[in-house]
């Protein structure tokens, strides 16, 4: 069978893929994800393939055509998430959990698993307790998280789409057209109590039910992919990883709101995305689950994919629907109506994240109650988070609604490495907040941040450790908001370049006494007075720190002190006279010179010549440790002053 | 140049809606944007040449004058930040010895700082072509190049 | 039109629905500060200067909030006067103090809006000065661009597009480099620009100012006697002098707007070589006469050729009224159908 002829042939096309793949007894699922694909996953995979074919294995045989049984099989997959352990490789049925696999590597895989039965220790996931983690289920990363948009990711191949056929694919929307109105697919989503994986929450029921209320013809579905937080990359790896999974959900979106055209606005920064969701869509469309006369339905649906230009902005939905009409992607102002009512091409449009859509096969299938028994009662189901920074185990993470920041942190995140100890932990992006140790039993759920004052975001949680200065995380942040404003209104546009000036000027220790007042007073006012929701948001990550670590502002401006030792303006390397053993690594690497001193003997750093680029502590052997970094500056004594005859 | 951009531009004839696809389409082909292909643009959509560059101007995507033949991009993401992004980039521009934002005299190298390019859990992380490499070291950078350069 | 009754400042006001709250208090004669609404022109909600609170709960932009029944605004709550004082000083400490050499002195809305919120020289000392420094655009021959002093209302840009649909700028760029701009920034001389100057006359501060304006003594008004269209025209007379030509808002013909020869086409009138007085020929030679002699004279030749050996060529440069007592005075006092007009040609 190729094509779905109706919904029921959907049961049908998965018993069919099931058995197909079922005939592979042991199959080598090679990450390629773009972390994995950039520690040489790829190689990984070539030279599986190789290995394998060389044992007289055709790896290249379609299962669904030849009725044959073999004996391995590999394929890519998607991002796994524990993209810091990477290139990884899960060995199935067994579960096997391979980590940073290298070409070399493969041979010995290859022969352990095929002729010996056996596992490699030394690629497995080793635990914080010494012992080895036989299979991913088996590492902490993994064993305190609940998937479910990233389920699939990791263990189907993302351009196959009959590998998700196997996996129930497509099985909600068959369901839907079986036995659901369109106003019974906005309950179930309504009753589940999905919010808006976008950042602002807003419960996805309503928004499809305005959307289906909309008078106007046509009426498009667009899924917002253009994840611009710094820091967080969740979208990408689903777009990669499980590309059906949204297009299922868009589809399932279309029927209930009646669109027959639908737009994934992806960042131009991810191109594997957009090569994996071109293929996902000419599969679905081969298949007969999307385009004209889905299932025999009657029912037609087309997706779009659309690149984008390189613009945070566009994130907000108003300007992300300008941007594909090809326009500047400046928000529209308010009062304006809804984009449900005018949105793209003017038109009622339901514009919802690549999360949000991803979850809704899942929710038509176990139904809304299992969605709403995750998490919390305002927020349920799993949050995901792109858990990066200075932690342990960084990597891609789905966790019940609910869960405590500790837990992420700890349980899951392994804590932060090296013997660092925690400062804070930001999320929700530019728009977010610093959140500090005291509130590191604050449950993730859209209020609890929303109160600690900073926000769920789309996902970026970022771990900061003692060496990161909260005044530079402010000034990194207001600089990507002054960057990333469209320019239109005068409080963002003026509001953050001043915030950005005056922090900048703490962190060059220009500061004045009164710029925290100023600080906070000009936050208010870009909050309450921008145009959109950058503006509004601009000036978090200026609140919180302030809020939690106002003393570090201080040091700054009265004491010229960054106790992070980060501003460069405000500190000095210097090597310690006692440590020192003139190994003369320092004064060699030393981009502008400023180091002297013999062989075996102490070495100095000139102070009026130092960059504090800090490659000579970088260059410094462990066992010396005889660069240190302090601050205030060592003041540079003044040179003698020449007198000049006349 | 106008014939190989009409051949690139004839199947958005009098399109509107189309203008950021076929930026990225003529500049696919030029490698950036120069100002007859924006005018070429507006005339084959009938868009003021204003506004044409008014949004091609709008998107970090596009460039306005000729790229290096190798182009390395430093992600400053926030992991990115948080892990040292900014030494990454000073060690860079001393190793190019170009700023961030430019192209070499000799048209070798362009050197840029870009918003996260979502791959943070291998912060920091620096993009030489086509290449990824995360968890760079200052110190390393000369291997980093020679690996992903062209000749 | 059905009318609402909204409430300002504790002003009960009657509006037309579908006004905006803006247009209402102004309407009223109440004033709320902007800088980047026009008249003529689709509100923005860009400056948000006109920031008001609404039924005690909501900052909104007055220039885009349509009025609703029973609708409370207040312009003076302390979160709106604060959000638009430190929007003000955003936006000075941003612009040039050049006021004592600026062409918009004594006539610049940020000035006006500046002062009508409060802006002080202590409020301004806190923040950071860093102007952009972009080169005048002097190529055009009538009026300067200065981007420095540009408050990027986007009036110059929405006035060439909704208004002239000309086109000949945008904004380019984003966030704070952002710029009005042509093609690549090319100079405006060389952009599809007519120069007819209807940004330049709307422009609230001096980035859009005309070359070597003088401020007027007093205006004058006309009709310009360039073409058929007849626009009214306001002359500004300083001395002997035509020193300045607006449009006048209160013509119908052209409700304020004109074009590059109506609006900066005016430095004829004070050309030394201009006649001012009839001349007749006089033994071969053309001699001053006034207006008396000269109309005699013509009254005179013309009683003596009625009929068909008249002929009357009307003139696109002067006003229809004339034009048609031109007509009138040919075919009922001279007899003849022999008329025509330049503009036939």
């Amino acid at each position: 069978m190729q094509k779905v002829n109706s919904p029921a042939d959907v049961a049908k096309m998965r018993e069919i893929c099931k058995a197909a793949f079922a005939r592979q007894k042991l199959r080598f699922l090679i990450c390629a994800g773009t972390g994995c694909i950039a520690g040489g996953s790829l190689d990984v995979y070539e030279e599986f393939k190789r290995v394998i074919g060389e044992r007289g294995i055709d790896v290249n045989v379609d299962l669904l055509f030849e009725n044959k049984e073999i004996e391995a099989g590999t394929v890519t997959s998607g991002c796994h998430g524990f993209c810091q352990m990477g290139p990884l490789v899960r060995v199935e049925p067994a579960g096997t959990f391979y980590t940073k696999v290298r070409a070399k590597d493969v041979e010995e895989i290859v022969t352990a698993t095929l002729d010996e039965n056996a596992v490699i220790e030394r690629l497995l996931y080793e635990k914080p307790d010494g012992s080895h983690a036989a299979t991913e289920e088996d590492v902490p990363f993994y064993n305190r998280q609940q998937r479910i948009v990233l389920g699939g990711c990791g263990t189907i191949d993302p351009e196959d789409i009959r590998e998700y056929f196997a996996v129930d694919g497509f099985q909600a929307l068959a369901t839907i057209f079986q036995e659901h109105s369109p106003e019974d697919v906005i309950e179930i989503v309504k009753e589940s109590g999905l919010r808006g994986r976008g950042g602002g929450g807003f419960p996805a029921g309503r928004k499809w039910e305005a959307g289906l209320n909309a008078k106007a013809t046509p009426k498009y579905v667009v899924c917002n992919g253009d994840e611009g937080d710094p820091g967080a990359f969740m979208d990408r790896s689903v777009l990669e990883a499980n590309p059906q999974s949204v297009i299922e959900g868009m589809t399932i979106a279309a029927y209930a709101i009646g669109a027959e055209f639908g737009v994934v606005y992806v960042r131009a920064e991810y191109p594997l995305a957009v090569v994996r969701l071109l293929k996902a869509i000419e599969q679905a469309k081969e298949y007969g689950v999307l385009g004209d006369n889905i299932m025999g339905t009657g029912f037609n649906f087309d997706i779009e994919v659309f690149q984008g230009a390189g613009a945070f902005v566009c994130g907000e939905s108003t300007a992300l629907t300008l941007s594909i009409e090809g326009k500047r992607g400046m928000p529209r102002v308010a009062p304006r109506p809804r984009t449900t009512e005018v949105g793209l091409f003017d038109k009622p449009t339901l514009l919802n994240n690549v999360k949000s859509f991803a979850y809704v096969p899942d929710i038509i299938r176990k139904g809304a109650g299992w969605f709403k028994s995750i998490g919390t009662e305002s927020s349920s189901g799993t949050a995901v988070f792109a858990l990066t920074g200075n932690i342990l185990n960084a990597g891609l993470i789905e966790v019940p609604m609910g869960i405590k920041l500790r837990e992420i942190i700890y349980d899951i995140g392994g804590g932060i490495p090296k013997g660092g100890s925690f400062k804070a932990v930001q999320t929700g992006g530019p728009s977010g907040g610093c959140l500090p140790e005291s509130l590191l039993d604050t449950p993730i759920d859209y209020d609890s941040l929303d109160e600690a004052g900073s926000i769920m975001g789309s996902g970026g949680m970022v771990v900061m450790d003692e060496r990161t200065c909260m005044v530079d995380v402010a000034r990194y942040f207001l600089n990507f908001t002054e960057e990333e404003s469209c320019g239109q209104c005068v409080p963002c546009r003026l509001g953050t370049k001043q915030l950005l000036e005056i922090l900048k000027d703490i962190c060059a220790g220009k500061g004045r006494k009164k710029d925290i007042d100023l600080l906070v007073e000009l936050s208010h006012s870009v909050h309450g007075g921008s145009v959109c929701g950058l503006g509004q948001t601009a000036a978090n990550p200026v609140l919180t720190t302030l809020r939690y670590f106002k003393d570090e502002y201080e040091a700054h401006i009265n004491d010229k002190c960054c106790p992070a030792r980060v501003c460069t303006n405000l500190i000095s390397y210097r090597i310690m006279e006692d440590k020192c053993a003139g190994c003369t690594l320092c004064a060699r690497a030393c981009p502008v010179d400023a180091i002297s001193g013999e062989k075996k003997e102490v070495h100095v750093i000139d102070q009026g010549l130092c960059i504090q680029c800090g490659v000579c502590m970088e260059k410094c052997p462990k066992k010396f440790s005889a660069v240190e970094c302090v601050s205030p500056k060592i003041p540079i004594p003044a040179k003698e002053k020449t007198e000049v005859v006349a | 140049m106008e014939e190989r951009l009409s051949a690139v531009l004839s199947p958005y004839e009098g399109r509107k809606d189309a203008l950021i696809p076929m930026l990225q389409k003529v500049q696919e082909e030029l490698g950036y944007l120069s100002e007859e292909a924006m005018l070429l643009i507006a005339r084959t959509t009938g868009m003021p040449e204003s506004h044409v560059y008014g949004v091609a101007t709008f998107y970090a995507q596009f460039y306005f004058s000729r790229r290096g033949k190798n182009q390395t991009k430093i992600c400053s993401g926030t992991a990115c930040h948080v892990k040292g992004a900014a030494r990454v980039k000073d060690a860079f521009e001393r190793e190019l010895g170009i700023s961030c934002g430019s192209t070499s005299a000799d048209y070798e190298h362009s050197l840029e700082t870009v918003a996260c390019v979502g791959s943070c859990a291998l912060a920091p992380v620096v993009v030489v072509n086509e290449d990824v490499h995360g968890q760079v070291q200052t110190g390393k950078i000369d291997k980093i190049l020679e690996q992903s350069i062209k000749d | 039109m059905s009318k609402v009754t909204i409430t300002i400042d504790g002003m009960q006001i009657s509006a037309d629905e579908g006004m905006t709250v803006l247009e209402a208090a102004q309407a009223h004669g109440l004033y709320i500060p902007n800088l980047c609404n026009h008249p003529d022109l689709k509100p923005a909600g860009l400056c948000r200067v006109c920031v008001v609170k609404m039924d005690d709960w909501k900052v909104t932009v007055s220039c885009k909030q349509p009025v609703k029944d029973g609708m409370v605004i207040s312009t003076e709550d302390p979160e709106v006067q604060k959000i638009r004082r430190n929007t003000v000083e955003l936006i000075v400490a941003d612009h040039p103090m050049t006021c004592l050499t600026c062409e918009a002195d004594g006539n610049c809305e940020l000035q006006r809006v500046a002062h009508y919120v409060g802006v002080t020289p202590e409020g301004l000392n806190r923040y950071r000065r860093k102007i952009r420094n972009i080169p005048m655009d002097r190529s055009n021959p009538f009026f300067d661009i200065d981007h420095s002093k540009c408050i990027l209302c986007g009036i110059c840009v929405r006035t060439c597009d909704e208004l002239q649909n000309i086109n000949a700028i945008d904004y380019a760029q984003r966030g704070v480099t952002s710029l009005i701009s042509t093609l690549g920034n090319k100079p405006i001389a060389d952009s599809r620009c007519e120069s007819c100057g209807e940004c330049v006359v709307r422009c609230p501060v001096a980035a859009l100012a005309p070359k070597g304006a003088q401020e007027p003594m007093y205006e004058v008004k006309s009709i310009c006697s360039y073409c058929g269209v007849g626009c009214g025209v306001m002359l500004g007379v300083r001395g002997q002098k035509v020193v300045s030509v607006e449009g006048d808002r209160n013509n119908p013909v052209n409700k304020g707007s004109l074009c590059v020869k109506g609006r900066y086409g005016y430095k004829f009138i004070n050309h030394p070589e201009r006649l001012s007085t009839p001349l007749i020929k006089k033994n071969g030679t053309l001699e001053e006469a006034s207006w008396d002699e000269a109309l005699d004279l013509i009254a005179e030749k013309f009683s003596g050729s009625k009929g068909d050996k008249f002929a009357a060529l009307a003139s696109a440069r002067i006003t229809n009224e004339d034009n048609y007592l031109i007509q009138k005075f040919t075919r009922a006092v001279m007899g003849t159908n022999n008329i025509d007009h330049c503009a036939r040609l």
